[in-house]
């Protein structure tokens, strides 16, 4: 348990950092950043309790959004996706999900791709809605959405394949 | 009153949910207002720190085009000095304090931003350096922004890269003046609405501040017309300013402080 706890406490700090220090000035093509941040909340264990989960959330969004000056935006978005992962999981995992024995180390590549799309689609298209906040501009937030999304699943794949532990 | 309990418990996850994205909401529309984000923001100890931090080791990387930058001003200075013909026997006045209403501060940009819709830039001079709210910031090449919040060592700026920053500005031809906005799309360029369709615009006329504000000094150099046309009603060009100031890479600037200010604002408020 207290392996676990400071796991997650360094990965929390390390991925603010590398957030807010790093990858909010690649600005590629001018806009595009990757938010890979949300790995935390991806990589989160599926046993523990989601009132946990969506605080901690919380508490990572509010503080990617002090360190940005974007009012609530990382907040709000980052809150959904703890809030709709169970979800996600069931759609991405199917029937491991259902024995609670998910282990993300070993689960087959092709459902863990699904899992990290759909979750970072739904975390960019409410974090661009939030920041843009105007409907007319609906197109612009689909096409932020869209290039953000591409360079953080890469990212996170990329992360995840590099620091996993199961070394073949 | 059991079955409100009941009903709190099986739905504590939804009920947490909505609490916290309500508070990210409230955050979020709080700071799309001027001047109302309170509590979220850079100025503060931790990421000020960070930041600070983080630029005393980033800003080795541009010294030499800031040190470009910093000689090219002071090279138009020196000929503005010589030009003015400064009498070097005379009695020695600082004419930075005598009988101007306008002083100045040297600040470094620790955070930039320019890629969001509403950007904000933390300095790292705050409220110990008698830094507030209202300031107008410069750089050596033009208009960069407003002072929003401060903490005592740090304080951030809305960038004129903001969809909420509105500043007076003018052509420096004749008199006509309207309001500088942004759109949110390129980094490069700036609108400049409301100025009246009598105004002569042409192409690569040059746009500078008003001083109707308070903030900025009349003059303040902003950009050059790239276009202009006409708004819907037909009454007032809406101009596409190019900036002079390269805001994806600017580090230092000056702080400019307004003394008459308060004289000026509570003449107004008392009208």
């Amino acid at each position: 348990m207290n392996s676990i706890f400071s796991i997650h406490t360094i990965r929390f700090i390390a991925l603010v950092f590398v957030q807010v220090l790093i990858l909010n000035h690649i600005n590629f093509l001018g806009y595009i950043n990757p938010y890979i941040y949300i790995l935390f909340i991806a990589l989160f264990p599926v046993k523990n309790n989601r009132v946990i989960l969506i605080l901690l959330a919380f508490l990572l969004g509010i503080t990617i959004d002090m360190f940005l000056d974007t009012g609530g935006i990382h907040a709000g978005a980052s809150v959904f996706i703890a809030y709709v992962r169970p979800l996600v999981l069931k759609t991405s995992f199917g029937m491991i999900y259902e024995h609670q024995t998910i282990k993300f180390n070993t689960v087959d590549f092709g459902s863990k791709l699904t899992y990290f799309t759909l979750l970072t689609v739904l975390h960019h298209i409410v974090l661009f809605s939030l920041e843009i906040f105007s409907i007319s501009k609906i197109l612009l937030i689909f096409q932020k959405t869209l290039f953000s999304s591409i360079f953080t699943i890469l990212l996170s794949v990329v992360v995840t394949i590099i620091f996993s532990r199961t070394s073949k | 009153m059991q079955q409100i309990i009941n009903f709190i418990i099986r739905n504590k996850n939804f009920l947490l949910f909505l609490l916290l994205f309500g508070f990210s909401l409230l955050f979020t529309i709080q700071s799309h207002s001027y001047h109302r984000s309170k509590f979220i923001n850079s100025a503060n100890f931790l990421t000020g720190g960070v930041y600070n931090s983080l630029n005393n080791i980033s800003n080795y990387f541009d010294l030499k085009s800031q040190n470009q930058l910093l000689s090219e001003e002071n090279k138009r200075l020196r000929s503005l000095l010589q030009s003015h013909g400064v009498a070097q026997d005379s009695v020695f006045i600082d004419s930075l304090m005598f009988n101007n209403p306008y002083r100045f501060y040297t600040s470094n940009i620790i955070k930039n931003s320019y890629s969001l819709s509403n950007n904000i830039l933390t300095l790292n001079k705050g409220r110990n350096d008698s830094i507030k709210q209202d300031f107008g910031v410069i750089s050596s090449k033009g208009i960069i922004g407003i002072i929003d919040k401060t903490s005592s060592n740090y304080a951030t700026v809305i960038s004129i890269l903001n969809t909420t920053s509105r500043i007076s500005a003018q052509l420096k031809k004749t008199n006509h003046f309207g309001t500088l906005t942004w759109n949110g799309d390129k980094p490069e360029f700036n609108q400049l609405i409301d100025i009246p369709k009598i105004a002569p615009v042409t192409k690569g006329d040059t746009i500078i501040t008003s001083g109707r504000s308070s903030i900025f000094p009349k003059g303040v150099p902003i950009g050059v017309v790239e276009d202009f046309q006409l708004d819907q009603a037909e009454n007032y060009y809406e101009i596409n300013v190019k900036l002079f100031n390269d805001m994806t890479s600017v580090e230092h600037v000056y702080i400019i402080e307004n003394t008459n200010k308060e004289e000026i604002t509570n003449l107004l408020s008392n009208n």
